[in-house]
């Protein structure tokens, strides 16, 4: 008797829940929920933890000493200048291409994949052929150099410009695809009906497709900025990495595997996650504001 | 260049009228059209130029302060496979990124089939969690997560990469089927349902043979990241756990130790291994889908 109360009780509870959706089906996310707690939850407590515990000092004294160095606090300054207009250069070239690609023409295929096909290139490729290319005797300075637009080489590797052409290679792709994608859902009958209504295409872009881009070019400027933002290799490669391009992230890896300060590596980690979870906050909340209805396309 | 390719001198076959609608005519590309493809192929020669400098390097015998190589050679592929070891980094390229690929398509799709039909409390939340580890720079998890992985003695093996590499591929494999999953009509479960299925012969029979398409597309996605993620697997591993892209960055940040054409053909390997995986991925995933679902992702 006892046992079937406690069973119907059970099976009463169970029903109750499954009322709010919660059921024996949602075991499946077990694994995935495990493996993101053990892996990158933890871990990221851990060395939040370890941050607050320098080796010395008081429970700040990591962050003491990376906000008191200015060659420590100049690497976020750094890696904001090569981030920010990496990304905003990406989603601003992407826009008018992107818009010149919505309708058919012969070969679209063949320049989407074009246009796509830095992603492959890698960071090394890509430091190696600005290196090579861009170099004091490369052949972008050789057609200057011979056509007679510049009498010294034009210096743009191991500095910052270097960086930025590599970030803007490697990013511009992303972007490019994201726009492409945002754009074609936007049902182009809602352009046609403001050309009807004599709207010419300054008129047609601003007060139509662009209302209707904007909180897909808020997303793709947060992606292609965590992108920019992460920059290591190239910063390393084709920058300067002891001077106006040591980022944020060259900073930590010093701190970690020079220096074996674990500590300050951790809390320099922490810089980085909150000032670029800040950029993309900024960015979300504007993007909150903006209209985010139907754009009326099939995406 | 292509904006000429509008005019309408060429006529448009019917099938290509009809999808358009209204085919557009215009004799001349407007400046505004110039500008654009102008800029294109600005980019276009430029990144010609980067790609070809580093061909040619790899392909020359001496190259300084000329417009050509003096004298053109293969020697410098046979050298860097000899040199960087290259079979055993390739092999080990190969194991991790298949490794990856297998065990976040097996963690990550169950999950991704509850999300995509499911409505539950603390989902939102749920959601942000898998996105976090895409939005965060992997140096900012690497550190902490290399740190752990030293603690216990995985950190320095293909174990630990493979690990590593795990944390951003599993929601990216989430991310991605959510929107396949939630393209299969759920009256086909409810069918297999009332036919007796049960929930494991629902997954195999059912749901599996209609999830290869989304499968591929999240595997092979993963696989190009996988090849191409230098901070996790530079983090996390040792001498014998080299991926292509780290082995490619230490020969390359120790130059002046060896020639720069070793280098230089090493980069042409890899591209090219890239440029195969990029193309077989093109077939298989539509790029607009893909990006279907980044639009709900972040935020609120």
């Amino acid at each position: 008797m006892t046992s079937g109360g406690v069973a119907t009780g059970r099976l009463a509870v169970r029903h109750r829940l499954a009322e709010r959706g919660i059921d024996r089906q949602l075991w499946l996310l077990l694994p995935a929920l495990a493996f993101i707690g053990v892996l990158f939850l933890y871990p990221f407590l851990y060395g939040l933890g370890l941050s607050f515990q320098p080796a010395e000092g008081g429970f700040l004294a990591s962050y003491q000493a990376f906000f008191t160095d200015p060659y420590q606090v100049g690497t976020v300054w750094n890696t904001l200048r090569l981030a920010l207009p990496a990304a905003l250069i990406n989603v601003l070239a992407a826009v008018p291409i992107a818009h010149r690609m919505r309708g058919r023409f012969r070969g679209k295929r063949v320049l989407t994949t074009l246009l796509v096909v830095p992603i492959t290139l890698g960071t090394v490729l890509t430091a190696q052929g600005l290196l090579n290319y861009l170099g004091p005797t490369g052949w972008f300075n050789r057609i200057l150099l011979s056509t007679g637009l510049v009498d010294d080489p034009v210096r743009l590797t191991n500095n910052y410009w270097g960086v930025l052409f590599s970030l803007v290679i490697t990013g511009f792709p992303f972007a490019f695809l994201l726009i492409l994608a945002y754009l074609s859902g936007i049902d182009p009958t809602l352009e046609r009906a403001a050309a009807t209504l004599g709207a010419d295409w300054r008129q047609r872009f601003r007060r139509i497709t662009l209302p209707l881009l904007a909180p897909g070019l808020a997303t793709t400027f947060c992606l292609t900025f965590v992108l920019a933002f992460s920059v290591f290799p190239s910063a390393i490669l084709v920058g300067n990495p002891a001077g106006e391009t040591r980022v944020i992230s060259i900073a930590a890896y010093q701190a970690a595997y020079e220096r074996f300060d674990f500590s300050l590596a951790s809390a320099i980690a922490m810089v980085m996650a909150a000032v670029e979870l800040g950029v993309i906050a900024l960015v979300l909340l504007w993007r909150s504001t903006l209209y985010k209805g139907s754009t009326g396309g099939k995406g | 260049m292509s904006g000429l390719l509008e005019t309408p001198t060429r006529p448009v076959p019917p099938s290509e009228r009809h999808a358009q609608g209204a085919p557009r005519h215009r004799l001349v590309a407007s400046p505004a059209a110039w500008l654009v493809w102008g800029a294109v192929v600005f980019f276009f020669v430029n990144l010609a130029g980067i790609v070809g400098s580093v061909l040619v390097s790899s392909f020359g015998t001496r190259w300084f302060g000329t417009w050509l190589p003096e004298g053109f050679t293969t020697d410098w592929y046979g050298s860097a496979w000899e040199d960087f070891n290259l079979l055993q980094v390739v092999l080990v390229t190969l194991q991790v990124s298949l490794l990856v690929v297998l065990l976040s398509v097996l963690i990550g799709a169950p999950a991704a089939y509850v999300l995509a039909r499911r409505a539950f409390p603390g989902k939102r939340l749920l959601m942000l969690l898998f996105l976090l580890p895409v939005l965060m720079p992997p140096i900012t998890y690497g550190i902490p997560l290399a740190t752990v992985l030293y603690k216990y003695g995985l950190a320095g093996s293909v174990s630990g990469v493979v690990i590593a590499n795990l944390v951003p591929s599993v929601p990216f494999v989430i991310l991605t089927m959510t929107p396949f999953i939630e393209q299969i009509n759920p009256t086909i479960e409810s069918a297999a349902r009332m036919c007796g299925a049960s929930t494991r012969a629902l997954f195999s029979r059912i749901l599996a043979p209609l999830l290869v398409p989304g499968i591929l597309a999240a595997a092979i996605i993963v696989l190009v990241r996988t090849v191409g993620m230098f901070e996790l697997t530079f983090l996390t591993a040792g001498p014998t756990s080299q991926t292509l892209v780290v082995k490619l960055f230490t020969a390359m940040s120790a130059a002046g130790i060896r020639a720069q054409q070793g280098v230089d053909a090493m980069a042409v390997i890899y591209t090219t291994t890239m440029l195969v995986l990029l193309v077989v991925a093109l077939r298989y995933v539509n790029p607009t889908q893909l990006v279907a679902r980044v639009r709900e992702a972040p935020e609120d």
